[in-house]
Formats: C-alpha cells, sequence, structure tokens
C-alpha cells in the first residue's frame, strides 16, 4: 500500500530539459528501477515537444504527455515565476497527483492557483517541498533515496533535511517508513498536515507516524484536532523553531511567527492535549518512535 | 521587504487613496524649508515623523506635532540623528536618517485597515477595527470581536458590496460609504500590483470634515515576486537593515541574526531551526539561523564563515549538515579551505551525515586542522556547548 507513490506511479516531470528536472529526473527513475518499476514515463518542456531527452519523450504540454504516457503524477521543477501556472496546467489535465517541488513562488500567484487547485481533481503536493517517497516502491522528489528503509511509519514535515534526519534516526534502529511527505515551507501548500495525517491514518500499512511541523500558520493545530478525534496510531511529533524571535521569517516563507500566531509553543501544547508523543530535541524523533512501537 | 512610510504613502497616492500632504527630507535645512512650505500652504499644524522600519515609532519619541515654524525645527532637532528605541527596534534602537514632515490633520476618529494573506483559507483578507491608532495585535488578543474580517475571493478582486459592508463595520456615515469603497479598492489594486505582503492603514482616519485619509502606512512586499518589480527593488533601504543580514543575502544566504554564542551553519531551513532548537536544548544559546541551502558551494561556505566571525559573541561554530543533494565530501572539502583561507581560531564541531560521510569525515581528520566532530546530533550539540563555555 503506502500512500501517494506506488508501484503503479507513472510520472512525468515538467521541466525535465532543465537543470534540476534532468537531474532529479534520472534520481527518481534511478531509485525506484531497484524495485523493477519503470516510474518516469516523459517529460513537458513547451517548444521542445517531439525531442527526446535522456531516453524519455520530452511533450509541449501536459495534456498531451499524459495522453501519450497514460502518467498518473507529475513532478514540478520549473523556475518560480512559472511554477504556478505549471500547477495549474498540471490540473486542467486532471493528473491525479501533482507534486511541485520549486522554491520561490510569489504568494499571490499561489492564492490564485490555489482557488482551482482546491475544487479541482489533483491532489497538490508543496510547493517548496522535497517531495514524496515510499521506500522500496518510489520517490518523487529530490530526497536522498539511500537512507530510507521499508516498513511501517508514515511521515509528514514541512521541512526537507528535517525529513532527512528524522528518517534517518528511524532507519538506524531498524525502523522502517511507509511513505514520507515532505508538504513544504511556504505559507499556501496543497497538502497539509491533516490531510497527510489522515491519508496515513487509513493506510493499513501504516503503524504509527512522526509529524514534524515548524513555528508559523495554524495547520499543526488543526492536525493535532484531527488526531485526537480520529488517530488511534501513535503519532511522535517534533515542532522546529522553538528559538526563533517574532517576526522574522525563518529561511521558509512560511516560518513565522507573526500576530501572535504560529508559535511553537502553541503548536506543542495542541499536539500533546492530543495524545501526541512530543518530544523538543529533534535527535529524540527516532527513540521516542522505537519507545512507542516497544524496540527501544 | 520593509519600505518606509513615505514610501509607501507615495505607492497610496498612485493608486488615489488619500494621504496626507509632506516630504522625506534628510537634513534640517530640507526640513526647514518643508516645513515653511506647508505652513505657508495654510497648514495649522505640521507633524514630524521619523522615518524608520520598525514600529512603535510615537511611543518612542519619533513623531512631534509643531504649531509654529519653530516647534517643526525643534522637533526635527530632537528626532533626526536620534537612537530611536521602539519595541521592534531592541533595546538598542535604530538611527533615525530620514524624516518626513507632513501637514497635521484634524482627527475625529481613528480606525484600523489592513491587508494581508490569511493562510488559514488561503485568501486575501481585510481586517477593518473601530480600534484604531493601537497595535492590532494587541486588539486581537484583548478583544478580537473588535477586528471584522472580509475575505476576497481571488478570481474577482474585492467587490464594492464587500467595502461596503468593511466600511459600515467601521461605524462610518452613509455620506462617507463611496469615498470608502474608493479608498478600499485603490488599496486592494495596490496590494494585488505590488506585490505586497502586508499593507495596513493604522489609523486610517476620518477627519473633522468627514474625509478619509491614511495617516499611517505600512507596506511589506513579498521577497519572492520582486523579480517582476525591478522600480520597487529600488525602494530598498539597507541602512535599515542589518549589516550581516545584507552581506549574507548578497551570498543567497539565509542568515538571522540572535543574540547567543553559538554560531551554526545548517542546511535547509527546517533542520537549521531545530539545530537552534538543540543549542538551547543542550544548554546553549544559538547565535544565529543560517540556511546555505542545498548546493552550497565553496564561496558560500567561505562567505558564510566570515559573517559568523563578524559577530563577536560567537565562541564556538557548530556545522550541521544532512547530505542530500548537497554531498558531504564537497562540504568538507570547502569547510576545510575556509577554515584554512580565513584562519579560524574559535572552536568548529561538526555532525556530518549522508551522501559521501565517510569521504567526508576523511577529508577532516586528514586536513591538519583541528575539528571536533559529533557522532549524533545530540552528541554535536553538547560539544558545541562545552566548547563555548
Amino acid at each position: 500500500m503506502a500512500v501517494l507513490v506506488d508501484k503503479n506511479t507513472r510520472l512525468i516531470v515538467q521541466g525535465i530539459t532543465g537543470r534540476e528536472g534532468t537531474f532529479h529526473a534520472k534520481g527518481c527513475a534511478e531509485y525506484a528501477k531497484q524495485f523493477g518499476v519503470d516510474l518516469v514515463v516523459g517529460g513537458v518542456t513547451p517548444g521542445k515537444g517531439g525531442t527526446t531527452h535522456e531516453g524519455w519523450p520530452v511533450f509541449n504540454t501536459v495534456e498531451e504527455a499524459v495522453k501519450e504516457t497514460g502518467a498518473n503524477a507529475t513532478v514540478i521543477f520549473v523556475p518560480p515565476p512559472f511554477a504556478a501556472d505549471g500547477i495549474l496546467e498540471a490540473v486542467a489535465a486532471e493528473i491525479p497527483l501533482v507534486i511541485c517541488i520549486t522554491e520561490g513562488i510569489p504568494v499571490n500567484d499561489m492564492v490564485k492557483a490555489w482557488s482551482v487547485v482546491k475544487d479541482s481533481k489533483s491532489v497538490l503536493i508543496g510547493p517548496n517541498c522535497p517531495g514524496v517517497i515510499s521506500p522500496g516502491k518510489a520517490k518523487i522528489g529530490i530526497m536522498p533515496g539511500r537512507i530510507h528503509k521499508e516498513g511501517n511509519v508514515g511521515i509528514v514535515s514541512r521541512s526537507g533535511t528535517l525529513t532527512y534526519e528524522a528518517v534517518h534516526q528511524l532507519t538506524q534502529r531498524g525502523i522502517g517508513q511507509s511513505t514520507a511527505i515532505g508538504i513544504g515551507g511556504d505559507p499556501i501548500i496543497g497538502t497539509k498536515h491533516i490531510d497527510a495525517i489522515r491519508m496515513l491514518n487509513d493506510d493499513p500499512e501504516t503503524e504509527a507516524i512522526v509529524m514534524i511541523g515548524e513555528i508559523g500558520g495554524t495547520n499543526e493545530e488543526a492536525a493535532a484536532a484531527y488526531i485526537k478525534q480520529h488517530v488511534k496510531k501513535p503519532v511522535v511529533g517534533f515542532i522546529a523553531g522553538q528559538t526563533a524571535p517574532p517576526g522574522r521569517r525563518m529561511g521558509h516563507a512560511g516560518a513565522i511567527i507573526s500576530g501572535g500566531e504560529g508559535t511553537a509553543e502553541s503548536k506543542m501544547k495542541a499536539m500533546a492535549e492530543a495524545g501526541i508523543h512530543v518530544v523538543k530535541s529533534p535527535a529524540e524523533i527516532g527513540d521516542m518512535m522505537a519507545k512507542v512501537l516497544g524496540k527501544a | 521587504m520593509k519600505i518606509h512610510e513615505y514610501q509607501a504613502k507615495e505607492i497610496l497616492r498612485q493608486y488615489g487613496v488619500p494621504v496626507p500632504e509632506g516630504e522625506m527630507v534628510t537634513t534640517l535645512d530640507e526640513a526647514d524649508v518643508a516645513a515653511k512650505k506647508l505652513f505657508d500652504a495654510g497648514n495649522k499644524v505640521v507633524v514630524v515623523k521619523a522615518q524608520i522600519h520598525a514600529g512603535g515609532r510615537g511611543k518612542g519619541g519619533g513623531v512631534k506635532v509643531a504649531k509654529t515654524l519653530n516647534d517643526a525645527n525643534a522637533a526635527a532637532k530632537a528626532i533626526l540623528g536620534m537612537q530611536l528605541v521602539t519595541h521592534q527596534t531592541g533595546p538598542q534602537g535604530q538611527k533615525v536618517q530620514r524624516l518626513l514632515i507632513e501637514q497635521g490633520s484634524a482627527i475625529a476618529r481613528e480606525l484600523y485597515l489592513g491587508v494581508t494573506l490569511d493562510r488559514a483559507t488561503a485568501k486575501l483578507t481585510f481586517m477593518a477595527s473601530q480600534e484604531g491608532g493601537m497595535d492590532i495585535e494587541e486588539v486581537a488578543a484583548k478583544n478580537p470581536n473588535a477586528i471584522f474580517k472580509q475575505a476576497v475571493e481571488p478570481a474577482l478582486g474585492l467587490e464594492p458590496w464587500q467595502a461596503r459592508n468593511l466600511a459600515f463595520k467601521l461605524g462610518l456615515k452613509p455620506t462617507q460609504i463611496n469615498e470608502a469603497v474608493k479608498f478600499m479598492l485603490g488599496l486592494y489594486k495596490a496590494y494585488i500590483e505590488t506585490d505586497c505582503s502586508l499593507l495596513e492603514i493604522n489609523p486610517l482616519v476620518v477627519t473633522a470634515d468627514d474625509k478619509l485619509i491614511a495617516l499611517d502606512c505600512k507596506i511589506n512586499f513579498d521577497d519572492n515576486a520582486m523579480f517582476r518589480h525591478k522600480d520597487l527593488k529600488e525602494l530598498r533601504d539597507i541602512s535599515e537593515e542589518d549589516p550581516l543580514e545584507v552581506e549574507a543575502s548578497k551570498d543567497s544566504l539565509n542568515y538571522i541574526k540572535l543574540d547567543g554564542s553559538i554560531a551554526c551553519m545548517v542546511n535547509g531551513a527546517g533542520l537549521a531551526m531545530a539545530t537552534m532548537d538543540i543549542i538551547q536544548y543542550s544548554g546553549g544559546s544559538p547565535a544565529n539561523f543560517l540556511d546555505v541551502g542545498g548546493g552550497a558551494n565553496q564561496q558560500q561556505i567561505e562567505a558564510a564563515f566570515s559573517i559568523l566571525l563578524a559577530d563577536k559573541n560567537v565562541k564556538a561554530i557548530f556545522i550541521n549538515i544532512f547530505g542530500g543533494i548537497l554531498r558531504v565530501d564537497v562540504l568538507a572539502t570547502a569547510v576545510v579551505a575556509a577554515a584554512k583561507n580565513l584562519n579560524v581560531q574559535l572552536p568548529i564541531i561538526l555532525r556530518l551525515e549522508g551522501t559521501n560521510v565517510e569521504e567526508g569525515r576523511k577529508i577532516l581528520k586528514e586536513s591538519g586542522l583541528k575539528f571536533e566532530v559529533g557522532a549524533t546530533m545530540k552528541e554535536a550539540a553538547e560539544l558545541a556547548v562545552a566548547a563555548a563555555k
């Protein structure tokens, strides 16, 4: 099972002829190939349709790429000024899964795009995210596949390297992962903590969940309320930015405490009240999960 | 990106939003000329306002009202060049290098009007309150019902009925509604066309003769959208920013200065925040937030070192890298070169994990330099805290 990405995923890459697109298309394809999965089926670069790139067919439009390849997922490596447009094109082509890696999309572009995406048939992951990996099956994104191990812990996180950190701690303790979802660090993202938690909760292969949040917004609080009501699986949680000053944007466009909202304290409190095993130190994520699963 | 009040008002003026007549000056002579012009034009009152990026200027003594040219001159003398301390500047304050000399307004009512993104709905949202002039965060905390919110449909933009709704919630008179609608539609247009991330009118003033005027204005722009606003980029005033942060931005480094003693160098914003957290958890205090990004090269690492070393509070440097795209051996090579080039004397503690980590550790070991390497993030944080004591 796992969620979002599995052995049946067929991926196109928007921006496949760019440097980033090429590099990561290869990375995703190679990772999936180890498990006998032919993941990447083509790419889109407007104006380069009809050519091939690294052996993959290139199309002018997403619609055409989907029609010709039967892709059911797309990953977007388009530069920030054009990325929201790329998301809208993918959604118009009704691709079930749209993952946008691009960092630095103007907020007002995403305000417009989201008003369409939210009522569409597509699930959007990101933008400004590392992507999604179901270890032992396939990955769509920029994460190092090597540190992962197939298993039963689902992960949801706003941050890239902090997700790798959590994965690494689990793998080192012999705890594998079902799916790790990097939902992204922007103020407007498609799939939020609550949506990812819902997916992982409904996934029979996922036995426990790691939820990593950071300062800014109230998405973690919303997810905590959902967990309190609906999730029986154990959840380990961490919030980054406990020492961050208010009013400063901590790298991620979405990581800012403003108007007294979005503090680590309020998130950790809501999570603890929902029965989540909240750790104060990022080094304790793996140990806490081992303890919760009786593997310590 | 933040801009000054006088710049924000100039933008409002371009969008047909009424603001007081005024002029930005940088010297006392210019201040005199500007004040004289306003008095000569028949204004009874002139306001001298410090132009710094922080809020709370009035309470800190950065805004003075003058009824004579002499008073205006004295006010300008007192404010220009002062170290203005407000709740947003920190205890060291911010030097006032510019003044706004402005006509005074006969104030009947002070209201609040702001536009920003509501993350929960992913829509731009107008906030209106009759409790203007106060810190809106305070109003939100004490009396959230006093703030009326109106979300805007992105495809439609602010609609006249929504603006009317806001105007009535502000308690405006029926005769003022049309003017208020025009005012708000102008604000929305300015917000969209200049890619603001915050546009705040506090206070929005109703004058004694029932006119609406934006007495103060704060605009922040979305940094990510500045590529399409070359003209607005020129409004940046780097003298208002932390010099180290300005330096860092030149090398695409994400740096924020804090006041602790352990400098951090990390890849990824989430891990960088988590690294600050674990330093505090281990009994130390972080000197900064620094995200070197996913593809840091030697030049950036060297620039990062220079910035960290320029902070005199720093007693140890903690490098926490989880190599994904960024290979650990490449990073280690850059760290060794930078440490040698800059002759770094402070203890450097590293925690390295990820792609090519063994090669990376070997490079550090063979460098002949004294690096301490922690096996885990926890161990490395503890080493850093011990080294900084």
